[in-house]
């Protein structure tokens, strides 16, 4: 798929320019927005219903946008190489970038409305980077399982959206922030908060929605590293983070995203460690890292609380440590897929000497990852362990967290030392390092981990702590150190490092124990997926069978059931059922043709001549145009009589071609009841719902108008058509678009042919389970 | 039902027709008439050279795809739509006017033109369909 000698497209290089400018914009912000002054940018959009194409850069947003954008422009960088020679290139840039700016949407929308509009861009965007192989089948069911899991966490997200706007005033986040809305003794509360958290959950794949994530790395490595671990599903992370102020603070919200956070952190990390896929791996400890972000978000504080959110700057500090490590990881995996051929840990080793530049980049944030000083990772887990300790939940939380740390330490191991460390397998291919940018970006992103766990100070003053005070809904007074002297958090971190290394040289055993209490798992969410998509799909063959079983009489009896059923129980329900006051004096002439289009529909139904039936039909349309051409309508009786017309010629030309004309079947004798008493109520209905409108009296006002401005403004005398071609012009374009349409699927129609097989074998098995409880047809 | 008397009918009434859709076409901003009407009345004019000469030899005639002529219709419609907003900074679909030598013409005039091309294309599809069916 890949060749090594082919071209990288200008453009694809070029478009790391965007991603890079946005990031140098934003940075520009940090100052300002540092000092607490949020930027604030709004266009009209739907003033009338409250929804505004508001923007709105605050710490937390600036500090998404930031890693948006930076390791977006890394991962453009590192696309353009991975994607080489490959024939969609173009392609897939496009959805990359519009992914990216979707995104920026998402975490800087003000508005709640159009926050969900990005959201949904999102899930679009990956939706088409996932089936991006769209050859293969898994990825398209990856795909389809992503778009169906998180589409529908969103629908429910928009119905706690529309609560939580209403509940608040305003769909504005700011107005909610600084409005200080106390929503918790809302009676609506527990609604909005299942409906928000269903979005969140599904969107930042919290357990039991966590399935779609790992099926996802059948994109390629580039939209994993990016969509699949730094940007999209940390979007869940983010409503939480940024609604904490509005929702949370209840016992409700606690519960829920710590109970749910911690699970799914726990659960994801000991999963990671039975995987030998490096992305399968790195998607589990995605997993784990969405799982603690969710925890910290809700982690209710104990004592001191008041001063320093320590939830709140855990969870925002291990976004910000999460994207510097599993981005680069992500991208070593690509790398290292290239190079060697393969992903199956089983298979991959000593690769340092091949791969100089791979390892020190994979080596800095796997350190970092297992959060070792002085990386970002070692300070921010400082920061989750005191704050769990500090929790409410003290105990439990800290054994959750340390738990799933300690499994985060040993697949860092997996990740890194198995690849590149011990023999090169003799069978394989000799590897080659990636060219450089296969190799520059993780490299930066490692550095950077460094630094910051360097120079923590500068990281939270800047960045972390705007962010913190977002998410707590005040500012937090934190002195971030790299080193806090000997304490609880410190021992538990020599206790994480140990046993982590521990469970990597015993990987053999435990992975052995943690695969088999897996598979007894019964019911898996996949599996689940699975059972409601193939229910939907049973449901569907199942009223398609009744509804649409291809016979055209049984379509219209049921068509025409359905409404005089529906219009005539409404008439009796509503009492409007009423005899004109005034009855209009019929003249000699309508009685005339009252009686022949009467006539007329008795030939037609009691003719044994398809032909003669369709005519009749005709000589009854003609009637009634000869109708409206009594009372004036010239226009519409003219439009009639064409259409009768053409009708009569088409069905007369269709009739010719029918096979066994003369031969035509006949309905049972039950059967023609029953079309006749279905044929007897819409009749009556008909007649009933024209006596109901004719009762009222009838507004002029219309007619009146369009009697004024025909002439002045429509320069028409005829008012009928200036209405058409004018004042009413866009529903004709509607209606000319359907005609148009309509001709070209009626020609499709007519000129499809079915394979022999299927015309031999579908129409009489639909046709034998429809009719299968009506007798047989009699010839007549 | 390809008798003499039709063929003969069908000879003199075929272009009679037409031009007498053209004229409902054209007539229809101020007396009954318009593009749909226009397009129906010309439709049943090529149903009749239809049964008379068949279906090869109205498609030689036209030389086009019936299908084409609905999509120019429509095409035709919507830039009439479009005029407005170019020519004055009018929302889609306005009206605009102006005289060639005392004769008023607007873009309604060219959005019915675009109906009634439709309208005969898609008849002419549906007509051509059925006719050529095996």
């Amino acid at each position: 798929m890949e060749h090594a000698s082919a071209r990288v497209p200008l453009y694809s290089r070029l478009v790391v320019a965007l991603p890079a400018g946005l990031f140098v914009w934003f940075a520009s912000m940090v100052p300002s927005v540092a000092g607490g002054e949020a930027q604030f940018a709004s266009i009209g959009w739907l003033p009338q219903l409250g929804v505004d194409l508001a923007f709105h850069v605050d710490g937390l947003g600036l500090l998404f946008a930031l890693l948006i954008t930076g390791v977006g422009t890394l991962i453009l960088l590192y696309a353009s190489e991975y994607m080489r020679g490959h024939p969609q290139v173009g392609r897939f840039t496009a959805f990359l970038v519009a992914f990216m700016l979707s995104m920026l949407g998402v975490v800087l929308s003000d508005n709640l409305i159009v926050l969900f509009v990005f959201w949904e861009l999102t899930t679009l965007t990956s939706f088409l980077l996932i089936g991006y192989s769209h050859e293969d089948s898994a990825a398209r069911r990856a795909a389809l399982q992503s778009l169906i899991v998180t589409g529908a966490g969103a629908l429910a997200m928009l119905a706690g959206f529309v609560l939580l706007g209403n509940a608040a005033g305003s769909y504005s986040l700011r107005e909610m922030l600084a409005g200080g809305a106390d929503l918790a003794g809302h009676p609506a509360y527990v609604a909005m908060l299942v409906l928000v958290l269903a979005g969140a959950f599904t969107k930042s794949a919290q357990f039991p929605f966590h399935f779609w994530l790992p099926n996802a790395m059948a994109a390629p490595t580039p939209v994993s590293a990016y969509l699949h671990s730094a940007t999209m599903v940390k979007a869940g992370v983010f409503l939480l983070a940024r609604l904490n102020p509005v929702l949370g603070g209840t016992d409700e919200w606690a519960m829920t995203l710590t109970g749910f956070g911690a699970f799914t952190a726990v659960y994801s990390a000991a999963v990671a460690l039975t995987r030998t896929d490096l992305k399968q791996i790195l998607a589990y400890t995605t997993l784990m890292a969405l799982g603690v972000c969710v925890m910290f978000i809700g982690l209710p504080q104990g004592r001191g609380a008041d001063e320093v959110p320590l939830g709140a700057v855990a969870a925002v500090a291990f976004v910000f440590v999460h994207a510097l490590y599993k981005a680069p990881l992500f991208m070593v995996a690509g790398t290292i897929d290239h190079s060697a051929g393969t992903r199956d840990i089983r298979s991959l080793g000593g690769l340092r000497k091949a791969m100089p530049w791979s390892l020190l980049a994979a080596a800095l944030a796997a350190l970092s990852m297992s959060g070792v000083p002085p990386f970002a990772g070692f300070v921010g887990k400082e920061i989750l362990y005191s704050s769990a300790i500090g929790s409410t939940y003290g105990v439990a939380a800290t054994a959750a967290i340390v738990t799933a740390n300690a499994m985060i330490v040993s697949a860092a191991l997996l990740v890194v030392a198995v690849p590149f460390l011990g023999q090169r397998p003799a069978t394989r291919p000799t590897p080659h390092e990636g060219r450089w940018p296969m190799w520059i970006g993780s490299l930066v992103l490692g550095v950077a981990a460094l630094a910051a766990g360097l120079f923590p100070r500068l990281a939270f003053e800047w960045l972390l702590l705007p962010a913190a005070g977002a998410v707590a809904g005040r500012q937090p007074h934190f002195e971030a150190s790299l080193w806090h002297g000997f304490n609880l958090p410190l021992a538990l971190s020599v206790v994480t490092l140990s046993a982590g290394a521990l469970a990597y040289r015993q990987r053999n055993r435990l992975t052995g124990a943690l695969g088999s209490a897996l598979a007894r798992l019964r019911v898996t969410g996949d599996s689940a997926y699975d059972w409601l998509m193939n229910g939907i799909a049973r449901v569907s063959v199942a009223h398609t069978r009744i509804l649409q079983c291809g016979i055209q009489r049984r379509y219209l009896l049921i068509v025409f059931a359905t409404l005089g059923a529906s219009v005539l129980t409404t008439l009796v329900v509503k009492g409007v059922i009423a005899w004109p006051a005034h009855v209009p004096d019929v003249s000699f002439v309508e009685w005339l043709l009252a009686t022949l289009i009467a006539a007329s529909a008795l030939v037609t139904i009691r003719s044994h001549s398809r032909l003669l039936a369709i005519v009749a039909l005709g000589v009854v349309g003609t009637g009634i145009a000869l109708i409206f051409l009594l009372h004036g309508a010239s226009d519409v009786a003219m439009t009639q009589l064409m259409v009768e017309t053409l009708v009569v010629v088409i069905v007369a030309m269709v009739l010719l071609k029918l096979p066994g004309f003369r031969r035509e079947v006949r309905q049972t004798r039950l059967g023609r009841w029953r079309d006749a008493i279905v044929s007897c109520v819409v009749g009556l209905t008909t007649t009933l719902v024209l006596l109901a409108v004719t009762a009222e009296p009838s507004h002029r006002r219309l007619t009146e108008y369009f009697q004024r401005t025909a002439v002045p403004e429509g320069f028409g005398q005829n008012v009928v058509n200036v209405i058409l071609v004018d004042f009413r012009g866009l529903d004709t374009l509607g209606e000319i678009s359907v005609l148009a349409l309509a001709a070209v699927s009626a020609y499709t129609l007519i000129n499809w042919r079915p394979r022999r097989s299927a015309r031999a074998a579908a129409p009489s098995k639909a046709f034998s389970e429809a009719e299968g409880a009506a007798k047989p047809e009699t010839l007549s | 039902m390809n008798t003499l008397v039709l063929r003969v009918a069908t000879r003199i009434l075929f272009p009679l027709i037409l031009v007498s859709s053209v004229f409902m076409l054209l007539r229809g901003h101020n007396e009954p008439g318009g593009g749909f009407v226009g397009g129906l009345i010309a439709s049943i004019g090529f149903s009749l050279h239809v049964f008379v000469s068949g279906a090869e030899a109205l498609r030689r005639m036209l030389r086009t795809d019936p299908r084409w002529i609905a999509a120019v219709g429509l095409g035709v419609a919507i830039i009439s739509g479009l005029v407005g907003p170019y020519a004055a900074g009018t929302p889609f679909l306005t009206s605009a006017w102006t005289s060639v030598g005392g004769v008023k013409v607007g873009t309604p005039l060219f959005f019915d033109v675009g109906v009634y091309l439709v309208v005969v294309g898609a008849m002419l599809t549906f007509i051509l369909g059925i006719k050529e069916q095996g």
